[in-house]
């Protein structure tokens, strides 16, 4: 039975189960990552039915299959969705969930849950899902009638994907998804209790204008908001307007092209020299959909405390948080930013940007040009990026797993376009690479999609070579491997002692394991073989893991201290 | 979210002060929940919860009582209004609400009748007797947490017998209710979907 999900609706008899289909065919869903299970059975059963309009992709663990959501959700701007059993397969999405709530990634996560009856008995594979996912959920809810499914499926793809977008999880009951109703499908357009679309305060507005208008050193932080807006235009024409340098945090990457002119780096623990620099040095600090995360401000009571701070952001909370903001901007940066440019001045602000650049070139010496182009024998993270740039001129998109390959992607990696860099910020999710890769080249079928990933994160969710083998998705896997947990171990050098605890890892032959998946493989040990490895991993008609062998001792500068202010970026270790 | 008074808190240097917190929200089945864990990732210890409908059908009403500091309270209301099934979330300072406090207390019949002094107590302080028993009698005060807890301390010479004390309620001393002119903007529908 297929029904289209367009034009007018016809109330039909259908089971709970053909509910959730058409209840996600109606909000234009098309790929569901999932994996099977005992309470989630008469789901599956129905969705043989609507292979023809839905996607299943059978992931080799539940944490594959959210995270392969959320690539997916990140690369489309659409609702990830993602289905599992109940208990341990409910359980094993807990990670990506609070991965997604975190870095606010639009999901729809729907599990099996015990017949009603059960709940509370602990009945086999019986778990609370509900009470565990709800400090990491943006809402959840448990259906316990199939008269629910279509109106809590509406609510629950409204929440996901308005306001600050968020992971939502459904609990469906086995009876419920057994029984029937007669569907009909209406998509939710308001709560009365969440307003995701504040009032705008032009009062506000106009004062933020003046602070603008009269800064001398002026400095935007560019965040993740922008994109999940859909705001990149209204941004570059606020930014190109105002003509004030910006900076941007690890999500907020993409939201303006790596070469404008304005764009003066990364933000944060392991951004930019000048970036950290001229945060205590600027006279007005402009957050642009961003959070002021711990990773980008360091020592919050040493953090531009000479400046004034206006703080453009959706989510309330979020406001007065870390940072108290002068004058706070409520709402979305898409309908915000254009009411500002209105009223803001055209400036340059030359000198100020110089101030950067004269920065730029100190750490483009003593680190840039060493990560990018080292004359010592072992290959460096920087190097193979920076081959891959070259190759793949601003049009690929990045996944990164978590480490320092993520700060070396995060800072090298050149990228043109909006989504096009897929990381786990504010978890920081070892494990996540792997399949949102899969997942992100699912939602961009069309663009070479490559993921950076160590030996330490890719081993956490390897099995996922076996979903990439299953699908054939075109994943381009560059392995660095150091043969150490990098980003521990470089604490513990500079940090600890040098008492590496537990940080060296006996690793398998990557290329057989690949092999054995199915997966065509090559490992580069030295230098002159990179550049023509890299190529034919970009020319290969599909997957492919690139293994290079990596300088083990490198560790990632710039570097915030944690505790440290942000004045206090190092460019190397301490003597 | 409503914005206290800056007053100096307890006067113990800490900043923390008294704060009574009213979140208005749909009644909905584990909301009690994620209130409440929003207040144990924070370390916020609560003195007292109540929750009721409130008087709007279909509204409960939250109201909990802490200690700390300005700081905390309002990043904690920020986060409960932030909840998708709250409607508003408010913080008021002592001086801001009017508050009470139920008790009973089950005292042995038989100590009413040994001498006046248990029906001194009660003409002191206001209480009242709602029932009587030959082997117990039940007193009742509403009053201030302070309050209370003397009638206890008085009635616990005489061989209490049980005592249990409610949270607190508190309406506003401001004469504008801000909830209500809120809810009438925000209508009676909960939630509302596309029509085709």
């Amino acid at each position: 039975m297929t029904i289209k999900s367009t034009g007018e609706p016809k109330k039909l008899r259908v089971t709970g189960a053909e509910a959730i289909m058409l209840s996600l065919i109606h909000e234009g869903v098309d790929t569901i990552f999932g994996y099977p299970g005992g309470a989630i059975m008469p789901a599956y059963d129905a969705l043989m039915n609507y292979s023809d309009q839905l996607r299943h992709i059978l992931t080799r663990h539940e944490q594959g299959a959210i995270h392969a959501a959320q690539g997916y959700a990140r690369v489309t701007g659409r609702v990830g969705v993602c289905m599992a059993t109940s208990g341990p397969g409910a359980t094993n999405l807990i990670t990506g969930i609070a991965d997604a709530q975190i870095d606010s990634t639009p999901l729809v996560c729907i599990t099996g849950q015990v017949a009603a009856g059960l709940l509370g008995t602990d009945a086999f594979q019986e778990t609370d899902v509900i009470g565990i996912s709800m400090p990491v959920t943006k809402w959840n809810y448990l259906i316990t009638k199939a008269q629910e499914i279509p109106e809590i499926m509406a609510q629950a793809f409204y929440i996901a994907r308005t306001g600050r977008p968020g992971p939502v999880l459904i609990d469906i009951a086995k009876n419920a998804q057994f029984g029937e109703l007669d569907f009909e499908y209406h998509k939710c357009v308001r709560m009365r209790s969440y307003v995701p679309e504040p009032r705008i305060s032009l009062d506000n507005l106009k004062a933020a204008a003046a602070l603008i208008n009269k800064a001398k050193k002026p400095y935007v932080l560019a965040g993740q908001g922008i994109i999940l807006g859909g705001a990149e235009k209204e941004f570059l024409q606020f930014v190109e307007k105002s003509g004030i340098p910006v900076a941007w945090t690890i999500l907020g990457a993409c939201a303006l092209p790596k070469d404008h002119p304005l764009n003066v780096g990364m933000l944060g623990m392991h951004g930019n020299y000048s970036t950290n620099l001229k945060t205590n040095e600027c006279d007005l600090l402009i957050g642009v959909g961003m959070r002021f995360d711990d990773r980008v401000t360091g020592d919050v009571a040493r953090y531009a405390r000479q400046a004034k701070v206006i703080h453009l952001e959706i989510d309330k909370a979020e406001i007065n948080k870390v940072i108290p903001a002068d004058v706070p901007i409520h709402g979305d940066v898409k309908d915000t930013l254009p009411l500002l440019t209105k009223l803001i001045e055209k400036r340059a602000h030359e000198s100020w940007l110089r101030e950067f650049k004269e920065i730029d070139r100190i750490e483009y010496d003593k680190v840039i040009r060493h990560d990018l182009f080292p004359s010592k024998p072992g290959l460096t993270m920087g190097e193979v990026i920076n081959v891959i740039n070259e190759k793949t001129k601003g049009e690929a998109i990045a996944v990164t797993d978590v480490g320092q390959h993520q700060m070396f992607a995060s800072r090298y990696f050149h990228f043109k376009n909006s989504r096009s860099f897929v990381t786990s910020g504010g978890l920081g999710t070892m494990g996540f690479g792997l399949p949102a890769a899969h997942g992100a080249k699912i939602g961009a079928p069309d663009k070479q999609v490559i993921l950076f990933v160590g030996d330490g994160g890719f081993q956490m969710t390897i099995q996922e070579l076996g979903t990439i083998n299953q699908t054939q998705a075109a994943v381009k896997i560059v392995l660095l491997n150091n043969k150490y947990l990098g980003m521990v171990r470089q604490w513990q050098q500079l940090f600890f002692d040098k008492r590496y605890s537990e940080t060296y890892l006996l690793n398998p032959d990557f290329i057989k394991v690949a092999e054995g998946f199915g997966i065509k493989g090559k490992k580069v040990l030295e230098r002159h073989q990179l550049n023509s490895a890299i190529q034919e991993m970009l020319d290969f008609q599909g997957p492919y893991l690139l293994e290079v062998s990596i300088e083990k001792e490198d560790n990632v500068f710039p570097m915030v201290p944690t505790g440290a202010s942000v004045s206090d970026v190092i460019l190397e270790p301490k003597k | 979210m409503a914005k206290g008074k800056r007053i100096n808190g307890n006067g113990d240097g800490s900043g923390k002060q008294t704060y009574t917190i009213s979140a208005f929200s749909e009644n909905h089945i584990g909301l009690l929940n994620r209130i409440t864990i929003i207040f144990t990732r924070r370390l916020v210890n609560i003195e007292s919860l109540t929750v009721s409908g409130s008087a709007l059908p279909g509204i409960h009403k939250f109201t909990i009582v802490v200690n700390d500091t300005l700081e905390k309270v309002e990043k904690v209301v920020g986060q409960i209004e932030k909840l998708v099934e709250v409607l508003r979330a408010f913080y008021h300072t002592e001086d801001e609400v009017i508050h009470q406090e139920i008790a009973l207390y089950k005292v042995p019949t038989k100590a009413m009748l040994e001498g006046n002094k248990v029906e001194e107590i009660i003409r002191i302080h206001h209480a009242r007797i709602i029932e009587v028993r030959p082997e117990y009698t039940v007193i009742e005060l509403t009053g201030h947490k302070e309050e209370t807890q003397n009638l206890f301390d008085e009635l616990k010479e005489y061989g209490l017998l049980q005592f249990t004390r409610s949270g607190r309620i508190a309406v506003t001393r401001s004469s504008k209710e801000h909830f209500s002119s809120y809810m009438k903007e925000a209508g009676e529908n909960t939630v509302e979907y596309a029509k085709f």
